[in-house]
């Protein structure tokens, strides 16, 4: 056995132990420990299938994988390997790790083992109910392909199917086919080991056998779609996709899901320029084969009925918005602009990287400001430093990779399975294979974190900074051993928390990344849609930064320091700045929303480039309509700060991205922005080179002790749940129906003092307003709550005012009277 | 002829209730117990191997020989659970010698789990026989009181619990692994080998895993020593054992013999096949061993004497059918058993037992052609050693068997369009003499 030895440092593998064996009489070498069927399929043979995925533990429950198989006796004789009492016994090859000098004979060298799989495919097929012609796997499936390339063609089960009832609900989103299910565990073995979440079960025995949830208690995960795609048949469907098309009929494109910051790659397959379903892509590297329900369920919101078409104007007379011709509306967007004077620019989290190297570029150059801000969300000034200094410009950092080898991770303001469901599968691979421990400063212990077996350090809102403070010195987290700190975009709105991660990573020596919910803010960051930051991680206030970018603008830098978004709205609802291009901000995101409206409505000019109607085209005097990803190429940023480019799926749209309006607008003010087309603004981006210039330093703002709750109230914790509420989402009720229940989290002590009982509606109210929502119990400190940002109609920054750390009260919601009430 | 009958296990059964700690000491019981207290673990293992002790759950592994795999340097605990699950149609020997002594096989727990190092043992009872839970457990706590369990037994620092567990009512639980899953409170199905138990069982500790009758013997070969058990059986089947005798025989039941003997030597124990019949064919250990004849009187019963014969010798149930019996029927009885208690984890038998279930109703009926023996043939071909787990070999054998020993018959029911036999006249109540 040769191994070369290896110099290169951590990324390179480490020098593995071959085993070599033969497989259809082909000498083959593979790592120890690999199973027969990978080994088979390195040297292109291909062993029939069902139970087995890469990604799964084994089972051997389908026995398609038999293969004849001979070892080494002790004399170094090779011995077939045998059943019962003379005959020879095939084995399972997706259980059977390779020996070194084993022999495999699969079905193109053994007669026995060729006689196996037809008759076990002959057997899985006896119940099936071979309605192809009907199934939404027809043209797509294991069973079909398999059948027709490993059994024989005609079926000698001339006798009675086993039926059921067809088909059930698991969830509103999942359907089962009990029928058609080979019961290869592969969906139960994903629910239970990738996910977490083992609420599908096989229940019964024998052919009555079947997939199946407990009693009224329908299969809830954020991932839940995937096993839709790993059922080799067509047993799981979901509502949104059955009998809407066949697999032959779509035409298939790889692209990147634009829902939160993974980066995961996903399949789009369209039919006659409409979108009918997503699907995981498999990327190793990033999501391996795996998405989240939200990147694969929420798309419609692209085709929608208030989805724009046109560009409209507001008419001078009637006020109201008026259909224009393109010329016009850049003509008038440019008037109005130049009008205004000072104008700031808000993007949103739904820009490619491309068409936020437009708003920076268009800012700078073509309205001469540095008012640009892409944090659509409560932010803060110490946000912004931190970006600078440890994050906007800094290429590939940490990877998912890197996760599986690190010794600890730590999560400050993130929940990743809410929050980054890619993310969060990676790290409960990690942390299932035993090597990496996780740890998290958080109000209590998520079902999230439990599934990654993460040791909470319990942290109220606000109270996080010294918690921070403590990870340095934990010798059971030991972050200086290899550690990697993970923070969410939620710690911005604590004071203090981000000057306290930047120094725990120079004190630990701990790898650092950002993780922001959307899929295009690392990108923004990236491209410079920040006040303080120009493209490529440049401080904008470093003049050689600024010369950098000129020179590749060829127009001289604004030097005046950005207002960030509150700043933004505040200047404009203030008259100092007398106009707003805003793209694709929901302004309910917004740290108030009341006070956005306010601004936003008051503003002097508003530009919205927006794929639907909203809260801002509602206000706009003109209104561009843009592309969603689909209908044109671009990239995003992971959080790992890793490109992930895409192309444009529907080929057939004319509808325009960002930049080309913004182009247009900017011709007309006579600021040209030198391209027009995605790929333009690509390849100028790209003149970038890295940054080497000195970066901002690290914020240092000091903690301030959060206010403790007034009597009576209690301290509000939130995020946003994966499944929720937001314009992205639209479009698809069974997606929402198999959501969570929007619920508030109290404590044990705080259930029992309200007199509730999980489940009842409790009243969530602030000065502001109220909210009803049910209630349920967490491991909590009793004067805080916990409830989604954003779920179920209720917006707590909309309908409460409220967001992280406020003080909320809580109150019973007395149960509906009894019809008939007794006299006193 | 000589009595060849060689009580041991059951020896006691015929005491006054035997089933009593007071009764069960008074015939020796609990005295191998303190001798094995005063041995080394280590010597009971070496003593029960040097006896040459094969499991009597069936595949007849060496119970020395097992016991040794328990790993020494694995710090999770030891376990011994003993496989009380009794179902295989025809296999009646553990529950009677539980109801009959129960504090037989409680020693034999106690020697065996000092023996393998084991604090805490298991008994797997097959939940419908609660009778006999409720006499184990009778027993377990009269052994609690008496100090043979518990904390400091026989005074000697050595501490056993001792669970009597209700099984969950499955075929399948009895097969070792599945037994460790319904034991851990999951659904009764064949875990994925290795890891073996000896090294992963009962909650991912070292676990060994023994059938009632094999634990129980173990007393007496502490008693005896090897030798002893040795002087009786063949050279590679040690031992006595008991042969369980029903259906249409004379005198059903128990009968405890070397290892070795015949069906003819049992049969005239028994009194013979019931009166005026003759042999027909028979189970030499249960319904998943392979058929034998008549041709097979003299094989000696022990594991390779009826293993040459083309068969198995299981549990040791020997099932006599006379000549009034439909052999194509017998065999659908048992394949509909299969199916019925298939687990469904795996192809080959889920499906495999579904379709042969209707291609041998059709064949009872007389419907279908010759062409259809050789596909249910062909049929359990795909089906033995192509399964997960022993349960589907065991669903094939009586097909396979009984079309090597009686293709006529099956060709007869085509033949005639039905069954030609008389079904009242193989039941035990039928008339005396009356025939097919
Ligand atoms: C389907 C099936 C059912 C079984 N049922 C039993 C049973 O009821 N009792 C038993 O002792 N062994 C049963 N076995 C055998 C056990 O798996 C195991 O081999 C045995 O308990 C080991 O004990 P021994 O070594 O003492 O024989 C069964 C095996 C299979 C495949
Ligand atoms: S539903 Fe699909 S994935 Fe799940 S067990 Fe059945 S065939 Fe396998
Ligand atoms: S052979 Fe397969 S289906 Fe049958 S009991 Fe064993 S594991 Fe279950
Ligand atoms: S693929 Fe190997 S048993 Fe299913």
């Amino acid at each position: 056995m040769t191994v070369t030895p290896s110099k290169a440092g951590s990324n390179a593998p480490a020098p593995q132990d071959l085993v070599t064996l033969t497989i259809d009489g082909i000498e083959t070498s593979v790592p120890k420990g690999t199973l027969v069927i990978r080994a088979a399929e390195q040297i292109g043979v291909q062993i029939p299938r069902f139970c087995d995925h890469p990604l799964l533990a084994p089972v051997g429950a389908c026995r398609q994988c038999l293969v004849e198989v001979a070892m080494p006796g002790p004399d170094g004789e090779l011995r077939t390997m045998m059943g019962p009492p003379g005959r020879v016994k095939p084995q399972a090859s997706c259980t059977l790790p390779v020996a070194e000098g084993m022999q495999v004979k699969t079905q193109l060298t053994s007669p026995i083992a060729d006689k196996a799989q037809q008759g076990v495919m002959e057997q899985l097929l006896i119940n099936h109910p071979l309605d192809c012609p009907v199934c939404d796997k027809g043209g797509e499936c294991p069973l079909q392909n398999q059948a027709m390339t490993n059994g024989r063609g005609e079926s000698r089960f001339q006798e009675v199917k086993r039926t059921f009832p067809k088909p059930i609900n698991i969830s509103a989103q999942v359907l089962l086919d009990r029928e058609r299910c080979v019961l290869c565990a592969r969906c139960t073995r994903f629910s239970e080991q990738v996910a977490g979440d083992p609420f599908i079960a096989l229940v019964e025995r024998g052919a009555l056998q079947q997939v199946g949830i407990y009693e009224k208690e329908p299969y809830r995960s954020n991932f839940s779609g995937n096993v839709i795609q790993i059922c080799p048949v067509g047993a799981l469907t979901s509502a949104d996709y059955r009998f809407r098309a066949r697999p032959f009929d779509l035409v298939s494109t790889p692209s990147v899901a634009e829902h939160d910051s993974g980066g995961a790659a996903i399949r789009v397959d369209h039919r006659r320029g409409k979108v009918v379903r997503r699907l995981a892509w498999n990327d190793p590297e990033v999501n391996e084969e795996w998405i989240t329900d939200k990147d694969r369920f929420a798309f419609h919101y692209a085709n929608r009925p208030d989805r724009l078409t046109h560009p409209q104007v507001r008419d001078g007379e009637t006020g109201e918005l008026r259909p224009a011709s393109w010329p016009e509306a850049f003509a008038v967007a440019a008037r109005g602009l130049r009008a205004a004077g000072r104008v700031g620019v808000l993007t949103g989290g739904r820009l490619t990287r491309e068409d936020a190297y437009g708003y920076a570029k268009f800012a700078r150059v073509a309205l001469g400001t540095n008012d640009i801000d892409f944090r659509s969300r409560p932010a803060s000034a110490e946000e912004e430093q931190f970006l600078a200094s440890r994050v906007a410009g800094r290429g590939l950092g940490v990877t998912y990779t890197d996760l599986e080898r690190a010794n600890a991770v730590v999560l400050l303001g993130l929940e990743p399975e809410e929050e980054a469901g890619t993310l969060f599968l990676r790290l409960r691979k990690a942390y299932r294979a035993g090597g990496t421990r996780i740890f998290a400063v958080a109000p209590f212990t998520s079902n999230g974190l439990r599934k990654l077996g993460a040791t909470v350090v319990k942290a109220a809102p606000g109270e996080e900074v010294p918690a921070i403070e403590q990870l340095a010195h934990d010798g059971e987290l030991a972050l200086d051993g290899g550690g990697v700190i993970l923070v969410g975009e939620r710690l911005a709105t604590v004071p203090g928390a981000l000057s306290a991660v930047a120094v725990l990573a120079s004190q630990t020596g701990a790898r650092l990344a950002w993780v922001p919910r959307r899929a295009g803010d690392r990108g923004a960051l990236d491209a410079g849609c920040l006040g303080s930051v120009l493209p490529g991680g440049r401080p904008l206030a470093d003049a050689g930064a600024r010369v950098d970018v000129g020179a590749v603008w060829g127009s001289t830098v604004p030097t005046v320091p950005g207002r960030d978004t509150d700043g933004i709205l505040a200047a404009a609802a203030a008259g100092e700045l007398g106009g707003l291009v805003v793209a694709g901000v929901d302004l309910d995101d917004l740290a108030d929303p009341t006070a956005a409206r306010a601004a936003v409505a008051s503003a002097g000019f508003v530009v919205s480039l927006e794929l639907r109607a909203s809260a801002v085209t509602e206000h706009a005097d003109v209104v561009f309509p843009v592309a969603p990803v689909a209908e044109k190429p671009g990239s995003f940023v992971s959080w790992e700060g890793r490109v992930r480019p895409f192309e444009k799926v529907l080929e057939g749209s004319n509808a325009v991205p960002d930049v080309r309006v913004l182009a247009g607008i900017a011709d007309e003010l006579g600021t040209p922005l030198g391209f027009q087309t995605i790929e333009a603004a690509a390849a100028e981006l790209d003149e970038f080179a890295s940054w080497d210039g000195e970066r901002a330093a690290d914020p240092t703002v000091a903690a301030s002790p959060a206010a403790p709750a007034p009597a009576g109230s209690h301290r509000l914790a939130t995020w946003k749940t994966m499944i929720g509420d937001g314009p992205m989402q639209d479009g698809d009720p069974a997606y929402h129906a198999s959501g969570p229940t929007p619920t508030v989290l109290v404590s044990a002590a705080t259930l029992e003092s309200l007199g509730a009982a999980v489940g009842d509606q409790v009243e969530l109210s602030t000065d502001t307003g109220t909210a009803v929502l049910a209630v349920g119990v967490a491991d909590l400190a009793d004067d805080v709550v916990w409830a989604p940002t954003s779920s179920g109609g209720v917006n707590l920054g909309r309908d409460l005012g409220a967001g992280a750390g406020s003080a909320v009260r809580l109150s019973l919601v007395p149960a509906a009277a009894p019809a008939v009430q007794e006299a006193m | 002829m000589t009595n060849v009958l060689t009580p041991v296990l059951s020896d006691n059964w015929d005491a006054d209730r035997p089933w009593t700690r007071e009764s069960y000491e008074r015939s020796g019981g609990y005295q191998a117990l303190d001798t094995a207290l005063r041995m080394q673990p280590d010597e009971i293992v070496a003593l029960v191997k040097e006896s040459g002790l094969r499991g009597r759950g069936g595949a007849g592994f060496a119970t020395g020989m097992k016991w040794g795999f328990i790993p020494k340097d694995n710090p999770n605990p030891k376990y011994l659970v003993v496989n009380a699950d009794e179902s295989e149609p025809g296999t009646c020997k553990d529950i009677p010698l539980m109801m009959a002594s129960p504090h037989t096989l409680v020693e034999g727990v106690v020697i065996s789990s000092y023996a393998i190092g084991a604090h805490t043992a298991f008994i797997y009872v097959r939940g419908e026989v609660l009778h006999v839970i409720r006499r184990l457990r009778a027993a377990v706590q009269e052994a609690y009181a008496a100090g043979h369990l518990g904390k400091n037994i026989h005074g000697t620092g050595y501490d056993l619990d001792v669970i009597v567990h209700a099984g969950a009512g499955a075929y399948i639980c009895g097969e070792e692994t599945a037994l460790l899953d319904s034991l851990e409170g999951r659904r009764g199905q064949p875990r994925l080998r290795p890891p073996f138990p000896a090294v992963a069982g009962l909650y991912a500790s070292p676990t060994v895993i023994n059938n009632v009758e094999s634990i129980a013997t173990v007393p007496s070969i502490v008693r005896n020593g090897a030798e002893w058990f040795g002087s009786m059986g063949t050279e590679k089947s040690k031992g006595m054992t008991l042969y369980s005798l029903s259906g249409h025989v004379t005198r059903p039941g128990q009968y405890e013999a070397p290892l070795g003997i015949t069906l003819r030597e049992l049969l005239d124990l028994a009194g013979g096949v019931r009166n005026g019949h003759k042999l027909k064919f028979w189970t030499p250990g249960g319904s998943s061993t392979p058929l034998l004849t008549d041709e097979h009187l003299d094989v000696p019963l022990d594991y390779e004497g009826v293993g040459a014969a083309g068969s198995m010798l299981g549990t040791k149930a020997l099932q006599i059918f006379d000549e009034t019996t439909c052999v194509v029927r017998a065999v659908l009885r048992w394949t509909e058993f299969y199916k019925h208690e298939s687990c469904g984890k795996c192809t080959p038998c889920r499906e495999g037992t579904w379709w042969l279930v209707q291609v041998l109703a059709r064949l009872e009926k007389g419907q279908g052609s010759e062409e259809d023996l050789d596909q249910l043939l062909d049929q359990c071909d795909n089906i033995l050693g192509r399964s997960f787990c022993a349960l589907a070999d065991g669903a094939v054998s009586p097909i396979d068997s009984s079309l090597k020993f009686f293709r006529d018959e099956y060709v007869e029911h085509l033949r005639q369009g039905g069954c030609p036999f008389d079904p009242m006249a193989s039941t035990l109540f039928s008339p005396v003499g009356a025939t097919a």
